[in-house]
């Protein structure tokens, strides 16, 4: 337990015995960006869980019907969420390989890799709201039922969160661009991987949680004490 | 991911020029740190000037016309959420953690200075769509500063249909900004300290304000949660927390959600909030006590401890506000429980505190006058909280005067009492001039005194059932005519204790422009912010050398030692080498 250790040094001894002076590896980006994501991560994962959280509690509640199990429901066959969970997954398997590549100074492999993984994430929000556009079709609206909102509203902070990545992302590629520097884009766009897979790895919950059938939701939900 | 920051180099190379650059949009964390105080000590002279006005109609009601119902639910609800959140959130973290901590952990500046800077603009932009609920249709919302769905955002709540929804999304905006100034106050806490600044070796000020972020960290997207599905239930109609009901003889369309839902989400959030705001006050007089005393802080361990564990416990607590909403007993059994453990690492700090005084040698600077101040205040809320977490005394002390008086005796006036003691220990580093002491003294007696004048009387009201968020007591007959006298004595107390802080402004708006040049590192002390080469530091902070720490940053009157502090960049020398294990008592 490194933060025991930390906890149980005696600051009052001098140098050695404090830690000394040696302990110290110079103000570093690259770590402070990792941290920083690491936070980024956990804020993100809270913000999920919360939500989460509720929809379960809320499941308790009789106006709620959840969106798969009986044969009408959209979600009971979940052939087109799986499909937009593969645009998400070649998403991140692009963001890999541009990584891949640029790790290795091909520039090509670099910049196909980022370009698909962009194309990928776009073309999973597009196919997101196509599922919107079906649901409501199909008379599934926002206010209809209180599974349909968490629905809308778990998609739609999910992609939020897709674009807010894009952003930086494009950031991070015209900073290199104009430095013109491959080997300085690793390390930022190792961190933006990390945030994609994250980011995936919510989705794949979401899907597991918004396809799942009453019993298995009341299941959840009386485990969490609802 | 990609960012400028630290920039390891001496401050001439990018020193801002124009007055834009290095005053409007300065990513210094200084000059950030001035605008986010400046802003928020103005939105908190609102608060405090609406206070004023619920005041007179408790003191003399029937007499103001313009204070009707609704708007005194209004004053309330602004007073009470500009205080917490857009006041002492944004003046204890955004202020002071943005100038002390890149100063006190000795690093150049944040480590996002970009984020930074957005980070205070978003924060303007929060004040501003909050201030705007002033005046559109209906005015502010009159929810209360909990905002209780479902009468939030039902007709008859004052500010229930443009008010709320600005009150929500400001509180969303303001949620953007803090995390933007949270990732770097951690960032910078875990990554940016020089050479030889063991996490053990910060200064108190710094672990508060890092735990405090952290708390703020993970507790703020439960805020960030509710107010999203609570403006989905306003504007779409959803029915995440609206139940099935009839408005003013007309059924809605909510279909039947929980409106508990809510308030579990709101205290996950609330409480830690009461802490977010507690922690760095903890660390900040901390620092002052020792250094006014010249002496170290007792415990030093212990307090680090308190500060994490307290933060720990801050999250299993949170429904102790909720016992009058219902719950198993064993849930009230638990939450009451916790609610009494924190009051042990609680308790140590107020022990350590008085133990740092304790044959010290105490300078009354007002520094230190504000400090012990917020010792008394701050036992004094405390003790009634004890009180308070306790299921059976809760139910019918809940939503009486009693709550009113405990809370504002622990998180309004204690935060606000370390606030002044750390404006005024700090001003000579931020301003380079001296303050008058004179008139910081008269400051703290009337706020000191008129703190006890206004809230002691409280907690009586309370007994006597006097319940809170009342515009007029009306037919509540088992309430005494005296009550009424002593609403109108704390009224005049809590007038004069707002016109006192007129003192405060002149004294700093006078210091500023014509206060004595300050001598470098006043009151002696050993910590870092002090050792800049410039007072007030310029950018960068450091001259062309970062500091090099050898030291705990409290050595105070350490035996056999000409000074009565060693600096913490001071190097070890034999001298204090052969008196015993590095000189210290
Ligand atoms: C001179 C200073 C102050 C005075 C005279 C004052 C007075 C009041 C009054 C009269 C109320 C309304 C009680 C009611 O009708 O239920 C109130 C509520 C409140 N105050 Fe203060 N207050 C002061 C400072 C503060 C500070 C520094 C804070 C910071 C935490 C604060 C936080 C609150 C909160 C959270 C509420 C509850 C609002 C609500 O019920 O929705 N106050 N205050
Ligand atoms: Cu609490």
């Amino acid at each position: 337990m490194k933060l025991l250790k930390v906890l149980g040094t005696k600051p009052w001894l001098h140098d050695t015995e404090a830690g000394g002076v040696a302990a110290y590896a110079g103000p570093d980006n690259e770590a402070a960006a990792r941290i920083a994501l690491r936070f980024v991560l956990a804020i993100v994962g809270v913000l999920f869980f919360l939500f989460i959280i509720t929809f379960l509690s809320r499941s308790q509640y009789p106006d709620f019907e959840a969106l798969a199990g009986a044969p009408w429901q959209p979600f009971t066959d979940p052939t087109r969420l799986w499909f937009n969970t593969s645009l998400l997954f070649m998403a991140s398997v692009a963001m890999q390989w541009g990584l891949g590549g640029t790790r290795q100074g091909k520039l090509n492999v670099a910049v196909t890799g980022i370009s698909a993984a962009v194309f990928f994430t776009l073309m999973f929000i597009v196919a997101q709201m196509d599922l919107w556009l079906h649901l409501q079709s199909m008379g599934y609206y926002i206010t209809s039922n209180p599974a349909n909102s968490y629905f809308y509203v778990l998609t739609a902070i999910h992609a939020l969160h897709l674009i807010g990545g894009l952003v930086i992302l494009s950031n991070v590629v015209f900073r290199v661009w104009y430095d013109n520097k491959l080997e300085s884009l690793a390390a930022p766009l190792q961190l933006c991987t990390t945030y994609w897979h994250f980011l995936f790895g919510v989705w794949l919950v979401l899907f597991a949680l918004l396809s799942s059938r009453p019993e298995t939701i009341n299941a959840l939900a009386a485990m969490c004490g609802f | 991911m990609q960012h400028v920051a630290i920039a390891d180099q001496p401050d001439e190379l990018h020193d801002p020029q124009s007055f834009i650059a290095k005053y409007v949009w300065s990513q210094d964390h200084k000059v950030i740190a001035i605008q986010y105080g400046g802003t928020a000590i103005f939105v908190g002279l609102i608060a405090l000037v609406l206070s004023g006005l619920m005041r007179l109609q408790l003191g003399f009601p029937d007499t103001f016309d313009f204070i009707d119902p609704s708007s005194y639910l209004q004053f309330v609800t602004m007073h009470g959420m500009i205080m917490v959140i857009y006041l002492l959130t944004a003046l204890l973290l955004g202020g002071f953690g943005n100038y002390l901590i890149p100063l006190m952990v000795g690093a150049r500046d944040m480590v996002f200075p970009f984020m930074n800077m957005l980070s205070y603009w978003v924060y303007l932009l929060s004040v501003l769509i909050l201030l705007a609920s002033f005046f559109v249709p209906g005015g502010p919302t009159g929810a209360g500063w909990t905002l209780y769905p479902p009468q939030a955002i039902l007709e008859g709540t004052p500010g229930y249909d443009w008010g709320i929804l600005l009150m929500l999304v400001s509180l969303a905006v303001f949620i953007v900004a803090f995390t933007m100034g949270g990732l770097n106050y951690v960032t910078t806490v875990l990554q940016a300290r020089c050479r030889g600044m063991t996490l053990m070796r910060m200064p108190l000020t710094i672990w508060g304000i890092f735990t405090a972020t952290v708390l703020g960290i993970l507790a703020f997207p439960a805020l960030l949660v509710s107010a999203i599905m609570m403006i989905l239930d306003k504007t779409l109609g959803t029915s995440f927390f609206m139940p099935v009901l009839v408005s003013l003889g007309e059924s809605l369309e909510y279909t039947g959600g929980s409106p508990i839902l809510f308030q579990h989400l709101f205290w996950f959030f609330g409480h830690p909030e009461v802490y977010i705001v507690a922690l760095p006050a903890f660390g900040m007089v901390s620092d002052v006590l020792s250094v006014h005393a010249r002496k170290n802080i007792f415990g030093y361990r212990m307090m680090v401890w308190a500060i994490v564990a307290i933060g720990g416990l801050s999250f299993i607590v949170w429904a102790h506000h909720m016992y009058v909403s219902g719950m198993h007993p064993a849930f009230g059994f638990f939450f009451a429980t916790t609610t009494l453990i924190i009051a042990v690492p609680t308790a140590i700090k107020v022990y350590n505190w008085v133990l740092t005084l304790w044959r010290g040698n105490i300078h009354l600077t007002v520094p230190m006058l504000f400090a012990i101040g917020f010792i008394f205040t701050f036992t004094h809320g405390g003790l009634t909280g004890l009180f308070l977490g306790n299921v059976t005394i809760d139910l019918p002390l809940s939503d009486t005067y009693f709550v009113v008086a405990h809370f504002h005796m622990v998180m309004g006036v204690s935060p606000i009492m370390v606030l002044f003691a750390a404006i005024y220990h700090w001003f000579p580093l931020m301003s380079g001039k001296m303050f008058n002491e004179t008139l910081g003294k008269w400051h703290f007696w009337c706020t000191f005194l008129g703190t006890y004048a206004i809230y002691l009387p409280m907690h009586y009201l309370g007994f006597l059932g006097v319940p809170r968020r009342y515009f007029a007591m009306g037919t509540t007959n088992f309430i005494p005519e005296s009550a009424q006298t002593l609403n109108a004595q704390i009224t005049i107390a809590a007038l004069l204790v707002g016109l006192s802080q007129l003192i405060f402004l002149y004294n700093i708006l006078w210091s500023l422009r014509y206060g004595e040049k300050s001598k470098k590192n006043p009151w002696g002390a050993a910590s870092l912010e002090w050792q800049t080469p410039d007072q007030p530091p310029r950018h960068g902070n450091w001259g062309p050398e970062l500091p090099e720490v050898h030291r705990w940053a409290y050595d105070y009157s350490v035996p056999g030692v000409k000074e009565d502090f060693i600096p913490q960049n001071h190097p070890v020398t034999a001298e204090e080498r052969t008196d015993g294990e590095g000189g210290h008592a």
